[in-house]
């Protein structure tokens, strides 16, 4: 299964025509200690690169874009007791919410992983 | 600009990976890579030891009042007794703080001034300005290092190396003593909520302390995020955040460290104010979420923008956000709602009494 990311350091992953949705182990390293998560309500349409949660660290506080449009159809309330769980795992357990996706063609606005590893050493 | 200063322990700072900003016109270890919480968290549990080499120290040798010391700070300087150390303030004409510091009275004739990193060179001209040329007063910063060893453990680990004495020191009280051949003192004062201490001594012995203590399998280093978690936990003012020339202590309900009973600059402004009475005042709130409050965030209530957010965290403690900030006293009652808010972040928080924690081991 391929993982997109955008340049705002989100990934989604899709399977079974659901797109799963987190930020990146590279954004989670620079926010530092997660606090608080934000989560989108489920059943809300949301636009690609439209920010559609939050995220803040003991550093910052940062907005979360839509790596995907569509349709918010579950989020991971785990987030909300426990956001630390974007640090220990950022691109697996600490997924935010599943999108069903409008259109699977935005994919190509994306970045496949190999190209995000190179984009991550342009910012270096 | 000025090029930005390291302290003598930069270089260990570097070798443990740790996240290295500017703060105060040095580079500082943020953090180390076990990050902010659990740097916060080994320091109210354990023990933790802060490299604290950026503040400034000056040295006063001379008679309190011929030198025009007596005059300078919003505190009695002759009435403190010799080892014991009193917090006040510097303030300008209008009542501003200049600075927040720490005085030591070594001796009769002879005070430590303890200030700010950011402060050192400004609050050096302001002071000697006002002394009368009777004594000598020498900024000493550059020749003295300064490690905060803070944390209910701290005590034990001071008296493992140094001796039970040590172990006596009641809070805001010091002593003169020798630790790895070399003149130090030794305080009973911190900036977390924690038992602890502030060690200065000679610049070049820092490195061998800072390496003795950490010897020590219950001391892990700890940087500026957690020492600023730890003292907004506690409500302690930030100079710069929650307290600089245009606020008073007044205004930052800090007025029990001002005397009233003696002369100093601003007297006359902090007594016109209190006769007018206070446009704003400092309240502390808890947020309803685990959301975080920062500084320059606006509080509102009542649909109504009634002052700004000076200083906020999350705090591990409490589990909620948490903040300090300035409001018109009509809505600074405890229990009274407030709304923060900045761009489309908004949250519901209430005004509390500090401290937020108040579970620390600093008077243990």
């Amino acid at each position: 299964m391929e993982t997109y990311f955008t340049k705002e350091h989100e990934w989604v992953k899709i399977k079974d025509g659901i797109a799963s949705v987190g930020i990146s182990d590279f954004a989670a390293h620079q926010l530092g200690d997660i606090t608080f998560v934000e989560l989108p309500a489920v059943g809300k349409s949301v636009k690609q690169f439209e920010q559609f949660a939050a995220i803040e660290s003991v550093k910052a506080a940062s907005d979360i874009y839509a790596p995907l449009s569509g349709r918010i159809v579950q989020v991971n309330e785990l987030l909300e007791e426990s956001p630390e769980i974007v640090n220990d795992s950022p691109e697996d357990a600490a997924w935010i919410a599943w999108i069903e996706p409008a259109n699977l063609d935005e994919v190509k606005d994306l970045m496949t992983q190999a190209q995000y590893d190179e984009f991550l050493r342009g910012l270096e | 600009m000025e090029p930005l200063k390291r302290t003598p322990l930069f270089p260990e700072h570097e070798a443990l990976k740790a996240l290295i900003a500017p703060f105060g016109g040095w580079e500082m270890p943020i953090q180390y890579p076990v990050g902010i919480i659990a740097e916060h968290r080994w320091c109210r549990e354990q023990t933790a030891l802060f490299d604290i080499c950026h503040m400034g120290e000056f040295l006063y040798e001379g008679d309190l009042e011929a030198g025009g010391l007596e005059g300078v700070f919003t505190f009695s300087v002759k009435s403190i007794p010799v080892g014991r150390s009193r917090y006040g303030f510097l303030l300008n004409e209008s009542g501003g703080v200049i600075d927040d510091l720490i005085v030591f009275r070594l001796a009769e004739e002879k005070v430590m001034v303890v200030v700010n990193a950011a402060t050192i060179a400004n609050d050096f001209t302001v002071i000697n300005s006002r002394l009368t040329g009777k004594a000598t007063f020498t900024d000493i910063s550059d020749a003295t290092a300064k490690l905060d060893l803070q944390g209910p453990l701290a005590r034990a680990v001071l008296t493992k190396f140094f001796g039970d004495e040590l172990g006596t020191l009641p809070y805001f009280t010091f002593t003169e003593t020798t630790l790895l051949g070399a003149k130090a003192i030794v305080s009973r004062t911190g900036y977390t909520g924690e038992l602890g201490y502030e060690i200065f001594l000679p610049t070049e012995k820092v490195l061998e302390l800072w390496n003795l203590f950490l010897s020590d399998k219950r001391v892990k280093p700890a940087g500026l995020g957690a020492r600023d978690l730890l003292r907004v936990e506690v409500g302690y003012s930030l100079y710069g955040s929650d307290i600089d020339e245009i606020t008073t202590p007044l205004e930052a309900g800090l007025s029990s460290f001002v005397n009233f009973n003696k002369e100093f600059i601003g007297k006359a402004a902090l007594l016109k104010q209190r006769d007018e009475g206070l446009k704003r005042i400092k309240v502390a709130f808890k947020v309803a979420s685990r959301r975080s409050p920062r500084h320059h965030y606006d509080l509102i209530s009542d649909g109504e923008n009634v002052g700004t957010v000076t200083s906020g965290a999350f705090s591990p403690m409490l589990g909620c956000g948490i903040g300090l900030g300035f409001v018109s006293p009509a809505v600074a009652a405890i229990g009274s709602p407030l709304i923060i808010q900045h761009d489309k972040v908004s949250m519901d928080a209430t005004v509390c009494d500090l401290p937020f924690y108040p579970g620390g081991s600093l008077r243990t």
